[in-house]
C-alpha cells in the first residue's frame, strides 16, 4: 500500500511540475513587458530597465523558471503588478469563496445524487426509475450558470428567501456568508447529482447482474440485502472515478457561476486580471486551479485503493 | 416422502420456453446428476429449484421440499435456501466479492443461518475443504480458481444444509484441481450425508459422482435412471450420440513421419517482466524454463501440461508472436528467437486458436480474414489467391461460397475447420494447434480431430499440439511432451507414457483422468 | 425506416438535433432579420407576428440570434469534437497496439490533459492570444483527446486480446496495420457514441466559456453569448435568458437522447458508465 501510495505521488507531483512548467513557457512567451507596463509608456528606457532587474526579468528564462518555482514551494507567488501586492494573499483571499462554494456542491451533489440513482436501479424499468431518470436526462442538459439564473429569479426575485447575489465576508456574518452560497451551490450541483445519479445507477444495474450477488443470495439474502450489503461499494468504483473528476469540474464551474451571483471568488479575480493582463496573477491563479484538480485526482487513486484490495497488490503473506 | 420434489417445472422468457416439464426427485443424501450440452436449460433447473431464476423468467410447476412447496415470499425463500441449500457455481473467478476478505464472505454466510458463534466454524470450515487459515485472511484475487472454488464450497456448507447444488463446478479448472475438487465434493456429501444436485456438460464428471442421471436436452429430460445403466446402455438416440462423443476414438491415419528434424528449440528461456518500479521491481516471472525439443518432418506432437506450465508461451515463440528472453528456435535451419522470424519463413508455419468465437474478425468477411495470411505470397496474383482460399476452405469439407459471409453466420465448430483453412492457405509445414477442441461441443470435437488427421495425411504437415486434455492427446498423437513450470519433465510415446509414467506430474495428470463411461468404474459411490 | 421505428429513442433525438441543426444551417442564407441590425425603438419587445421570439436590449430579433446562434454553437462543439477524436482517437489505438513505452506516455499524456479543465485552457488562451471563438474550440478540443484517447485505448484493449488480432500478427502485420484493420473497425460504435456525448459537452461548454467572455466574441453570437448579453438584466428583463436557455437545454437533451438511443441500437453490450462530465 505504502508502495502503490508514493507511485501514485510521484505520478502527483510529476503531473503538477510538467503543468507549471508548461504554463510558465507558455506565458512567458507573451509580447508585452510587465516592466513597461508597470511604468507606463512614459517611463524612460532606463527606469525600465532598472525595474527589469529589480523584478528579476532580466534573467535567462530557466533561471526565472526555477526561481519561480522555488518561491511557490515557499508560498510565494510573486507581486502582482496591478493589485502591487503579494499573488499568493490575492488568491487566498479568493480562495475563500471559491472552496467552500465547491465544497458544498460537491456535498449537496452527492446526498442528492446517490441515493436517487441507488433508488432508480433498485427500481429498475418501474415508474420512480422513469422519473428519475426523466430529472436527470433534464439535469445533464442544463447549464449550471443559466440554472443559477433561474434559481435567482424563483428564490431571490420571486419568493425572497434568498440573497440574489454579493457575498458577506466569513468574518463579519458567517451564517450571512453561507446563505450568499446556497443558490451557487444549487446552480453547482444539482447538474452533478443528476450525473452521479445516472452513473449509480449503471453501476449498480452492472454489478446486480455479477455473479457474486448471486452467491450472496444463495447464502440467504434477498436481492435487496445482497445488493446493500455487496452490490453498492462494488457499484462505488466507477462512481469513485466521477467523482474525482466532478470536483475538478465544480471548481472550473465556480468559475463560471460566480459571474451570476457576483461573487468574489478565484473566477472574478482571473477575468479582471486577464483583461489589465496581469500575467503574474494569472498564472499564480491557473497554477492554483491545476493543483486543486491533480490534487483530487490524487485523492481518489488512493482512496481508490483503500477500497480496491485488487489495485494494491498482496497484502498479506 | 423426498426431500426435494421438482414436478413439470417449466421456465418461460417470454414467447420462448427455456425449460419444459421437467419433474425428478432427489432422496436424503443420494447424489444425482442432470447432464446436457450448454443451452440444454439444465442451469435454469437448478436456478429455479433455488429462486434464483433471472428477472423476466416464469415459472410453472410446482417445487417442494420435505413436502412443503417453496414459498413465494422472497425473505423466507432467501431465508430457506440459505439454511437447507448450499450452492457451488461455475465461475470461480467472479462468484466472490472482490472487496471481502474470505473469511468475512464465509462467517456472513454462517451467522445469516444460524445464531451459535462464527469465529469457531470458520477455521473449521476451511480444514475441511482443504484450505488453510492463512488462505482465509486473502482477497478473492490472491487465490487460485481452485482454491476460490474451495471457498464456495466452504460458504455453501456454513449452513450445514441438507442438500448440495453443483453447477458446473470444475469446467473452469485444469484437470489435476478438477479431480480434487470432484474428490473434495464427494467426500463432504458422504460425510456430512448431504444429497447433492450436480449439473454438468461432462458426462465423466457426472459418472463418477452420480448414482442417478438425467439427461437433458432442448429444456427436456430426455432419460432418467441410474448412472451406469444409462451410460453402459443408453435408451434415446440423444444420449447414445452424446456417450459416443464423450469418448475419443483413435483417429490416427498413416502418416510419413521421420526424417530431418523441422523445428528445433533450442535452450528457450522467456521471462517476463513483473510490477514494481525500478529498485524495488519485483523478480521476473520465468514462463518458460530452458525447453529443449525437436519435431521431425510429418510428426504429430502433443504437448501437455497444467495450465500455467508454459505450454501456450512456448506456441507462441515458435509462431513468431512472442520473442525468447535467450535460446534459439531453428525451422529447417533457419534460427530466430521469436517475433524475429523472417518473413519468408512465416508462410511455413501456422497456428489454430482455441476459441473460434474470438478468431475472427467480426467486421471482416471470411475471405478477408482467410485472405490475410496470403500478404507472405506476394507472388501470387489475384486469380491465384482466391484459388488459394477455395481450395482451404474445401480442403476442411465447406463450401466456397461460404468466403463472402461474416463470421456470425457460422457455428462453434465450423468457424474452427475455417480457422484451420486459415492456417492452411500457405501451404505450411508446420502447424500449432493450441487446445484445436477444447471450446467445441463435445459432439463436434471427434469431426474435427478427424479433418486434422485427414489433413495431415493428405498434405504431410507436422503438428504441435498444445494441450491439457490427455485423452484427446492419447488419440492422436505419436509423441507426448509433458511440461511442468517451465520445463519438460517426460517425453515418450502415448502408450508408454500413460502406461507407466515417470514423472510425479505424468502420474498425477494420470490419476485425474477420470474413467470413460460405460468403462467399469472402482465404486467409490455412496 | 425499420430501424428507426425500432428505436423510437434515436428517432427523437435525431429529429431534435436535426431541427436545430437545419435552423443553425438556414441562418447562413437567411434569417428573419440581420443579427446585427440593432433597433433600440424597437428593444425588449415580447413575441409578436413580427418578432417571433421578441426583441433583445438593443432591439435585435431574438429569432434571428438564437438561429445564428445555434450555429455557432454547434460548429465550435463539431470542431472540438474533430479534434479530440481526430488526435485522441490515433493515440488510443496507438498504446494498444504497441503497448510498452508508447502506452506509458499516451496514459501520462492524458492524465496530465486531464488536469487542464477546459475553462483553465481557456483562460491560458485567452491570455495568450485575446478572446476568440477559436479558443473555445481549442480549449474544448484540447479536453476531448485524453476523453476519446481513453476510450479508444479501453476498447481496443478488450478487442486485442482475441485471437484473430494474434491471427494478424503470425503473417507480419505489424502494430499499425493490425490498428487499422482489426481495431478501428471494432472499435468504431463506440467512438460514434462518445462523439454524440461530446458534441453535447462542448455546447454547455462552448456556452460556458461565451457566458464568461472567453469565447465567441460580438459581432457574431453563440447561445452562450446571448446569455452573456442578457446577464446585467435578466432580473428585469428574464425573456432573454430564457430563450437561449432553453435552447440549449432541447439541443443537449436531443444529443444525450440520440447518443443514448444510438448506444443501444448499435450495441446493447455498450450500456457502460459513461463519464459524461460537464466542463
Amino acid at each position: 500500500m505504502i508502495l502503490f501510495a508514493l507511485r501514485r505521488f510521484l505520478g502527483f507531483a510529476a503531473t503538477l511540475l510538467l503543468a507549471a512548467v508548461v504554463i510558465f513557457y507558455l506565458l512567458d512567451l507573451l509580447p508585452g513587458d510587465p516592466a513597461r507596463f508597470t511604468l507606463g509608456v512614459t517611463a524612460t528606457p532606463e527606469a525600465v530597465a532598472n525595474l527589469r532587474a529589480q523584478m528579476g526579468l532580466d534573467a535567462p528564462a530557466h533561471e526565472r523558471l526555477l526561481s519561480w518555482l522555488g518561491g511557490m514551494l515557499r508560498g510565494d507567488f510573486g507581486m502582482s503588478y496591478t493589485q502591487r501586492a503579494p499573488v499568493a494573499g490575492l488568491l487566498w483571499e479568493r480562495l475563500a469563496v471559491t472552496l467552500p462554494l465547491t465544497v458544498m456542491a460537491m456535498i449537496i451533489s452527492m446526498v442528492i445524487g446517490l441515493p436517487l440513482g441507488i433508488v432508480s436501479a433498485r427500481a429498475r424499468g418501474k415508474a420512480p426509475d422513469t422519473a428519475i431518470m426523466v430529472l436527470a436526462q433534464l439535469g445533464v442538459a442544463v447549464p449550471n450558470f443559466w440554472f443559477g439564473m433561474m434559481l435567482t429569479l424563483v428564490f431571490a426575485v420571486g419568493l425572497r428567501w434568498l440573497p440574489p447575489g454579493g457575498f458577506t465576508p466569513w468574518d463579519e456574518d458567517p451564517w450571512l456568508s453561507l446563505r450568499g452560497l446556497i443558490l451557487p451551490s444549487l446552480a453547482l450541483a444539482l447538474p452533478q447529482a443528476s450525473i452521479l445519479a445516472r452513473v449509480m445507477r449503471t453501476a449498480l444495474v452492472d454489478v446486480q447482474g455479477q455473479d457474486f450477488i448471486r452467491t450472496a443470495r444463495a447464502k440467504g439474502l434477498t436481492m435487496g440485502e445482497a445488493v446493500w450489503r455487496h452490490g453498492v461499494r462494488n457499484a462505488l468504483l466507477p462512481v469513485l472515478t466521477i467523482l474525482g473528476l466532478q470536483f475538478a469540474f465544480l471548481i472550473a464551474g465556480t468559475i463560471i457561476v460566480e459571474n451570476v451571483f457576483y461573487l468574489p471568488g478565484l473566477g472574478r479575480l482571473v477575468f479582471t486580471a486577464i483583461s489589465e493582463r496581469d500575467l503574474i496573477l494569472v498564472r499564480g491563479a491557473i497554477v492554483v486551479l491545476i493543483v486543486a484538480v491533480t490534487a483530487t485526482m490524487f485523492v481518489v487513486d488512493l482512496t481508490y485503493g483503500l477500497v480496491d484490495p485488487r489495485l494494491r497488490g498482496r497484502s498479506t503473506p | 416422502m423426498s426431500l426435494l420434489e421438482v414436478k413439470g417445472l417449466s421456465v418461460r422468457f417470454g414467447n420462448s420456453e427455456a425449460v419444459s416439464d421437467v419433474s425428478f426427485t432427489l432422496e436424503r443424501g443420494e447424489r444425482f446428476g442432470i447432464v446436457g450440452e450448454s443451452g440444454s436449460g439444465k442451469t435454469l433447473t437448478a436456478l429455479a429449484v433455488t429462486g434464483l431464476l433471472p428477472e423476466g423468467a416464469v415459472m410453472g410447476g410446482s417445487i417442494s421440499i420435505d413436502g412443503m412447496p417453496l414459498p413465494a415470499n422472497e425473505r423466507e425463500m432467501a431465508r430457506l435456501r440459505g439454511k437447507r441449500i448450499g450452492m457451488v457455481f461455475q465461475e470461480p473467478m467472479t462468484a466472490l466479492n472482490p472487496l471481502m476478505r474470505v473469511t468475512e464472505q464465509i462467517k456472513e454466510a454462517i451467522t445469516l443461518n444460524r445464531s451459535d458463534s462464527a469465529q469457531l466454524d470458520v477455521p473449521y470450515l476451511l480444514e475441511e475443504v482443504g484450505l488453510e487459515l492463512r488462505h482465509g485472511e486473502r482477497f478473492p484475487h490472491e487465490l487460485s480458481g481452485g482454491q476460490r472454488q474451495r471457498v464456495m464450497i466452504a460458504m455453501a456448507l456454513a449452513s450445514q444444509p441438507d442438500i448440495l447444488i453443483a453447477d458446473e463446478p470444475t469446467s473452469a479448472l485444469d484437470l489435476i484441481t478438477q479431480k480434487r475438487v470432484l474428490d473434495l465434493i464427494a467426500e463432504i456429501c458422504t460425510r456430512r450425508h448431504m444429497a447433492l444436485l450436480f449439473i454438468s456438460h461432462d458426462l465423466k464428471a457426472v459418472n463418477v459422482l452420480c448414482s442417478r442421471v438425467a439427461v437433458m436436452h432442448r429444456g427436456r429430460l430426455v432419460e432418467t435412471g441410474p448412472a451406469a445403466s444409462v451410460f453402459s446402455s443408453p435408451q434415446q438416440d440423444y444420449t447414445r450420440r452424446l456417450v459416443a462423443s464423450s469418448r475419443f476414438e483413435v483417429t490416427r491415419e498413416d502418416h510419413q513421419s521421420g526424417g530431418a528434424p523441422l523445428l528445433v528449440v533450442d535452450d528457450v528461456v522467456r521471462d517476463y517482466r513483473q510490477g514494481g518500479i525500478w529498485l524495488w521491481r519485483e523478480k521476473p516471472l520465468r514462463a518458460v524454463a530452458g525447453v529443449g525439443l525437436a519435431i521431425g518432418n510429418g510428426e504429430c506432437v502433443a504437448l501437455v501440461g497444467p495450465s500455467g506450465c508454459g505450454k501456450t508461451t512456448l506456441a507462441k515463440i515458435i509462431v513468431g508472436l512472442d520473442s525468447a528472453t535467450s535460446g534459439q528456435v531453428r525451422l529447417d535451419g533457419t534460427a530466430y528467437r521469436g517475433t524475429d522470424l523472417p518473413r519468408e519463413q512465416r508462410r511455413d508455419v501456422s497456428l489454430v486458436f482455441q476459441d473460434p468465437f474470438g478468431s475472427f474478425n467480426p467486421r471482416l468477411t471470411i475471405a478477408q480474414s482467410l485472405g490475410e495470411p496470403l500478404r507472405l505470397e506476394e507472388n501470387l496474383d489475384l486469380v491465384e489467391k482466391q484459388r488459394r482460399l477455395v481450395e482451404a476452405i474445401e480442403a476442411v469439407g465447406l463450401r466456397s461460397d461460404m468466403l463472402a459471409r461474416y463470421p456470425h453466420e457460422f457455428s462453434g465448430g465450423q468457424r474452427q475447420r475455417l480457422a484451420i483453412a486459415r492456417a492452411l492457405v500457405t501451404r505450411p509445414k508446420l502447424v500449432v494447434l493450441d487446445e484445436p477442441v477444447s471450446a467445441l461441443d463435445v459432439s463436434v470435437r471427434g469431426e474435427v480431430l478427424a479433418l486434422l488427421a485427414r489433413l495431415q495425411a493428405e498434405f504431410g504437415l507436422t503438428y504441435l499440439i498444445i494441450s491439457h486434455d490427455i485423452d484427446m492427446v492419447r488419440a492422436v498423437a505419436d509423441r507426448v511432451l509433458v511440461m511442468e513450470a517451465g520445463r519438460i519433465v517426460e517425453e515418450g510415446s502415448p502408450e508408454t507414457i500413460f502406461a507407466e509414467p515417470q514423472h510425479r506430474l505424468t502420474r498425477e495428470l494420470m490419476a485425474a483422468r477420470l474413467p470413460d463411461v460405460g468403462e467399469p468404474l472402482l465404486d467409490r459411490r455412496a | 425506416m425499420n430501424f428507426l421505428k425500432r428505436h423510437p429513442n434515436l428517432t427523437i433525438g435525431l429529429a431534435g438535433t436535426i431541427l436545430f441543426a437545419l435552423l443553425g444551417l438556414i441562418s447562413l442564407v437567411w434569417t428573419p432579420y440581420p443579427i446585427a441590425q440593432i433597433d433600440i425603438a424597437r428593444r425588449f419587445l415580447g413575441p409578436d407576428a413580427a418578432h417571433w421570439l421578441g426583441t433583445d436590449n438593443l432591439g435585435r430579433d431574438m429569432a434571428s440570434l438564437v438561429m445564428s446562434g445555434t450555429l455557432t454553437s454547434f460548429v465550435v462543439a463539431a470542431l472540438a469534437v474533430t479534434i479530440g477524436a481526430g488526435i485522441g482517437v490515433p493515440l488510443g489505438l496507438a498504446a494498444a497496439a504497441w503497448g510498452g513505452p508508447v502506452e506509458w506516455l499516451v496514459l501520462r499524456f492524458s492524465d496530465f490533459l486531464f488536469a487542464f479543465p477546459a475553462i483553465i485552457v481557456a483562460i491560458l488562451v485567452t491570455a495568450l492570444f485575446g478572446p476568440g471563438a477559436i479558443n473555445a474550440v481549442l480549449a474544448i478540443g484540447l479536453f476531448n483527446i485524453p476523453v476519446f484517447a481513453r476510450v479508444a485505448r479501453g476498447g481496443a484493449l478488450s478487442i486485442a486480446v482475441l485471437d484473430f488480432v494474434a491471427a494478424g500478427r503470425l503473417p507480419g502485420l505489424g502494430p499499425a496495420s493490425i490498428a487499422y484493420r482489426h481495431l478501428l473497425p471494432n472499435i468504431m460504435s463506440l467512438i460514434i457514441v462518445q462523439g454524440t456525448i461530446q458534441l453535447s459537452l462542448g455546447i454547455l461548454a462552448e456556452a460556458g466559456l461565451s457566458y464568461v467572455g472567453l469565447g465567441t466574441q460580438p459581432p457574431a453570437t453563440s447561445l452562450g453569448l446571448m446569455l452573456r448579453d442578457a446577464q446585467s438584466m435578466f432580473l428585469i428583463h428574464p425573456w432573454l435568458t430564457l430563450v437561449p436557455g432553453l435552447c440549449i437545454v432541447l439541443i443537449v437533451i436531443g444529443l444525450n437522447i440520440a447518443g443514448d438511443g444510438l448506444r443501444d441500437a448499435i450495441d446493447p453490450r455498450l450500456r457502460q458508465v459513461n463519464a459524461n462530465v460537464v466542463a
